[in-house]
């Protein structure tokens, strides 16, 4: 899976997006489970009563959702636009 | 094309001209513009970009409208977001339905705006006296979509 480069969730993230292998028929949840494990800002911004929106090939997914090779996964904070 | 992204200024009035032309059942016309404010949480705004999600954005914004077809009985509706900077006065987004009676254009257009609010892929990010800033989401615009 591979994320795309949105400048607010990078900002948030202080991630600019990255390829990451996953074991087949992992979830949304297992996937932000293991981006929590790495602390720092991935921990603050995924902890439990974050706002926080994953995005599946470009549609808004939830953490049931399973992610396979090849998919671009978003995670960014609550949209802001209109 | 239902939804429309671009860095440009519109014009409502060829946009609804455009919309309804074709389309004499059209009895009703409701619009709504978003517009960028000088003032936002107490501070002065000087600049406002709007950033999106590209591949992400006019699906979303297409998803919406085809909810709002399947939910209203209207005929016709047009989504119009700009992105880029902009400046205090301009105009951000358009929604334009067309129906046979107001109620549903009335309704249709509400609903396209309360779930563009929370669910298309915009950011917007303030410049303010004090700095840069990103626009933090509102409590308020979820419950203003979770009442359809």
């Amino acid at each position: 899976m591979s994320a795309s480069s949105i400048s607010r969730a990078c900002e948030a993230f202080a991630s600019a997006g990255e390829t990451l292998d996953v074991a087949a028929d992992t979830s949304v949840g297992a996937l932000l489970d293991r981006l929590r494990g790495r602390g720092g800002a991935f921990a603050v911004e995924l902890a439990p009563g974050r706002a926080y929106r994953v995005a599946v090939n470009h549609v808004l997914s939830g953490p049931e959702t399973i992610v396979r090779a090849g998919d671009e996964v978003a995670v960014f904070p609550p949209v802001t636009g209109g | 094309m239902p939804v429309r992204i671009q860095t440009a200024d519109f014009d409502i009035a060829s946009e609804v001209a455009a919309l309804r032309a074709a389309d004499a059942r059209v009895g009703a016309v409701a619009s709504f513009i978003g517009t960028v404010r000088d003032v936002n949480d107490d501070a002065a705004i000087r600049k406002l970009t709007l950033e999106h999600y590209p591949g992400m954005t006019e699906k979303a914004l297409e998803a919406i409208v085809a909810e709002a077809k399947a939910r209203f009985p209207i005929y016709d509706a047009l989504v119009v977001h700009r992105v880029g900077e902009l400046k205090p006065q301009d105009q951000i987004v358009l929604v334009v339905v067309t129906s046979a009676h107001r109620a549903d254009a009335f309704d249709a257009c509400r609903f396209l705006m309360d779930y563009l609010k929370t669910r298309a892929p915009f950011w917007k990010k303030e410049a303010t006296p004090q700095g840069e800033r990103w626009v933090e989401a509102r409590a308020s615009d979820d419950e203003a979509a979770a009442r359809w």
